[in-house]
Formats: structure tokens, C-alpha cells, sequence
């Protein structure tokens, strides 16, 4: 019984910053981390469009005040951006694989 | 002589031996030969698709179905970029406001040279495409230049394409590092993957060229621009070279480049050069 209250209590306290709201400072963050991303990827010539509209979406939601949606969305666009970054960091040599010879 | 030093001598001589061996494809893998990637371009589609004449690969999809290419071929007798042909044709012989004409910018009165089309500029060093040239006409004629994607661009090169119909595809690389330089890079570009989907061009046009994508039959990628510029039914309209790319960018969810960009210039140079000997049949018409 002891042992269960406590893995409850852990589990409570382990899921409680998730159901924290998002607030500006952290929507501002999350929002420059992608845009950063974004811009790399864009340095590259290999910007995904799936990033670009991720990327207003989270805008357009931050500017509403929905800042979970925010977070979310601009979270998602910095992976989208990351991963731009790596393939074509990747494909530099990569694509040589593809080649007719 | 001591077992030990013995070894590391016939190691060592191993080792060079070796090198001395390898050491030579591993500089012809680098070099660029554009003569040897032209060969093996059109080899792999003559062996994938043998009864296919050759020539017929610039009909894209067409050449790899029959059902397509017949209805095509009844198309072909009201075909729907006839308007743009027309349009095409007038526009090339109304002079500028200067009085001078598309005529005065190109060889041969821009008649029939479709085919020399894109080259490389050695004063420049870099490749010029016709749709370039045509706006470095304008240009140079105190005309504002046009879209390169469609309506106006489209239609020039139409008739200019119409004019060449039949001419083998002709593309020159100079002797000069950075014509070799621009070759490689549009074929790095065509070989590339790029979007969310990871698609590059090849994925579709070298690796699947007569597997359906839905409804669409995928062209080969040999001779697809030698039908450019194209009606395609999904654009209800016309299309020129640089639209042709930036639609296939988008496909892939990769945001397309600016327009006769280095990058599109470079894959045109490529494409082009690959199809040499293939006749010039644009404009075209797609579903």
C-alpha cells in the first residue's frame, strides 16, 4: 500500500510539469530555437515547406495567446529544420549512391 | 635478416603495392567526364526499356505506355498548346519599342536553335538557358523581362522550340574547368535528395520511369526537357523548364529555388547534355 501511494506520488509529480500551461517566455524560446533551425536549413538551399507553414502555424497560434499550440508547433518545426540540416548534410556525399555509371 | 624487420618490409611493400593499385580508380571516380555519364545515361534507359525506340524517350511518358501514347497521338491533331504556339509565333516577330526583334539577339534569327540551348558562357562562366536569354533580350531592348514560369515565357519558347523540332539535342561543354564544374553540379542536383519526402529527381525519373505515381505515368528522365516547354492538363496551362523544376520541388515538399538559380541552370545543363543526339519535340502536351 506504501509502496503504491508512492509510485503514484512520483508518477503525479512526473506528469505535472506536462500539464503546466506554455507562457510567452517559453513560446519566444521554443519559437527562436526553431527560426534558427529554419534558417540554417534555408543557408543550405534545403528548406522543407513543411517547415515554413509548421513555422506560421506556431506564429499564428503565439500571437493568439495559444501557447501550448505555440510550444508544440514550434517544436515541431525545429525538427522538421533539423532534420533539412541533416540530410543535406548528409546527401554531400550520399547522393553519389544514386548515380548511373 | 631479423624474421621480425622482414615482416614489416613485405607488409610495407604490400601496403604500397596496394595503394599503387587503387590509388588510380579512385582518381577517376572524382574526375568529371561528362562524355562517359552521357553514355551511361542513355544506356541504362536503352537497357531498361529495350523495345523503345530511342528517339521516342523525349515523349516521356508516352514512349513507356501504349494506352497513353495513343490518346496522345489523337490529341496531337488539336493539341492544346497550339494557342501558345500561335501567341509564341506573333509575340517573336513584334519588335520591340525600339524596333529591333527577338531575331536580332540570337543565331540563325532564333529559328531552329532549340537545340544549342543551354550553353555555357565562358565570358560569364556560367550557363545561360533560352528563357534566360530571351529576358537578356528584353532586357537589352529596354523591355521589362517576363515570368519565367509561364503565359508569356512559355509561349516563346514554344515556337523556338517548334522551330527546332527534329534537331538532335546539341549541348557543348568547353574546355574550361568551370563548364566541367557546372555539369557536375547540376548532376549533384539531380541526384540529390531533397523535402520532407526525401525524394530527389532520380527517385522518380531514373529509379520508377513508367511505374504509376496515382494516376500519372512517370517520364524518363532522358529527353524530358527536349519536349519543353509543355501544356500539362494538371496545370491547365503552360509550362516552361523552370516551372517544370519548381513543381517537382514542391512535390517533395522542398521549397523550390528562385528561378534560373545557378542550381536549376546547372540540372538543365545536365539533363540537357545527357539527351544529346535526342530530338528536340516541345512544346509538348501532359496530362
Amino acid at each position: 500500500m506504501k509502496r503504491t501511494l508512492t509510485l503514484t506520488m512520483l508518477l503525479a509529480l512526473s506528469l505535472a510539469p506536462s500539464a503546466r500551461a506554455s507562457n510567452e517566455a517559453e513560446y519566444k524560446a521554443a519559437y527562436a530555437a526553431a527560426e534558427a533551425a529554419s534558417k540554417e536549413a534555408a543557408g543550405m538551399r534545403n528548406q522543407w515547406t513543411t517547415t515554413v507553414s509548421t513555422l506560421a502555424t506556431a506564429k499564428k497560434a503565439g500571437d493568439g495567446g495559444d501557447y501550448d499550440g505555440a510550444v508544440a508547433a514550434a517544436k515541431e518545426a525545429e525538427a522538421l529544420a533539423k532534420a533539412s540540416v541533416f540530410q543535406a548534410t548528409s546527401e554531400k556525399e550520399a547522393w553519389k549512391a544514386m548515380e548511373i555509371r | 635478416m631479423k624474421p621480425g624487420f622482414a615482416l614489416l618490409l613485405s607488409s610495407l611493400s604490400a601496403a604500397l603495392v596496394a595503394f599503387a593499385l587503387t590509388a588510380p580508380s579512385v582518381v577517376a571516380a572524382d574526375k568529371v567526364d561528362p562524355v562517359a555519364d552521357a553514355k551511361a545515361f542513355q544506356n541504362f534507359y536503352f537497357q531498361k526499356f529495350p523495345n523503345v525506340k530511342h528517339e521516342d524517350f523525349v515523349n516521356g511518358p508516352y514512349s513507356l505506355n501504349e494506352g497513353m501514347k495513343r490518346q496522345w497521338l489523337e490529341k496531337e491533331e488539336f493539341p492544346p498548346y497550339e494557342f501558345a504556339l500561335d501567341a509564341g509565333k506573333e509575340m517573336f516577330a513584334t519588335p520591340f519599342k525600339n524596333g529591333k526583334t527577338y531575331a536580332d539577339c540570337f543565331p540563325n534569327g532564333g529559328l531552329g536553335i532549340r537545340q544549342n540551348y543551354p550553353y555555357f558562357d565562358t565570358k560569364e562562366g556560367k550557363v545561360v538557358t533560352l528563357e534566360l536569354a530571351l529576358n537578356r533580350c528584353r532586357e537589352a531592348n529596354g523591355e521589362q523581362p517576363y515570368s519565367y514560369v509561364k503565359d508569356e515565357m512559355a509561349s516563346l519558347t514554344a515556337y523556338m522550340a517548334f522551330t527546332s523540332r527534329g534537331k538532335p539535342m546539341d549541348i557543348k561543354i568547353p574546355d574550361d574547368p568551370r563548364a566541367l564544374e557546372a555539369f557536375e553540379s547540376g548532376k549533384r542536383y539531380f541526384y540529390t535528395r531533397r523535402g520532407q519526402l526525401n525524394f530527389s529527381c532520380a527517385s522518380c525519373h531514373v529509379q520508377s520511369p513508367g511505374e504509376r505515381i496515382r494516376a500519372e505515368v512517370l517520364a524518363p528522365a532522358l529527353g524530358i526537357l527536349n519536349a519543353m516547354p509543355i501544356y500539362r492538363s494538371e496545370w491547365s496551362g503552360m509550362g516552361t523548364i523552370s516551372r517544370r523544376f519548381m513543381t517537382c520541388n514542391s512535390q517533395t515538399r522542398a521549397v523550390p529555388l528562385e528561378p534560373q538559380s545557378d542550381e536549376y541552370r546547372d540540372v538543365e545543363y545536365f539533363l540537357s547534355y545527357v539527351a544529346n543526339g535526342l530530338p528536340i519535340s516541345g512544346p509538348g502536351a501532359r496530362p
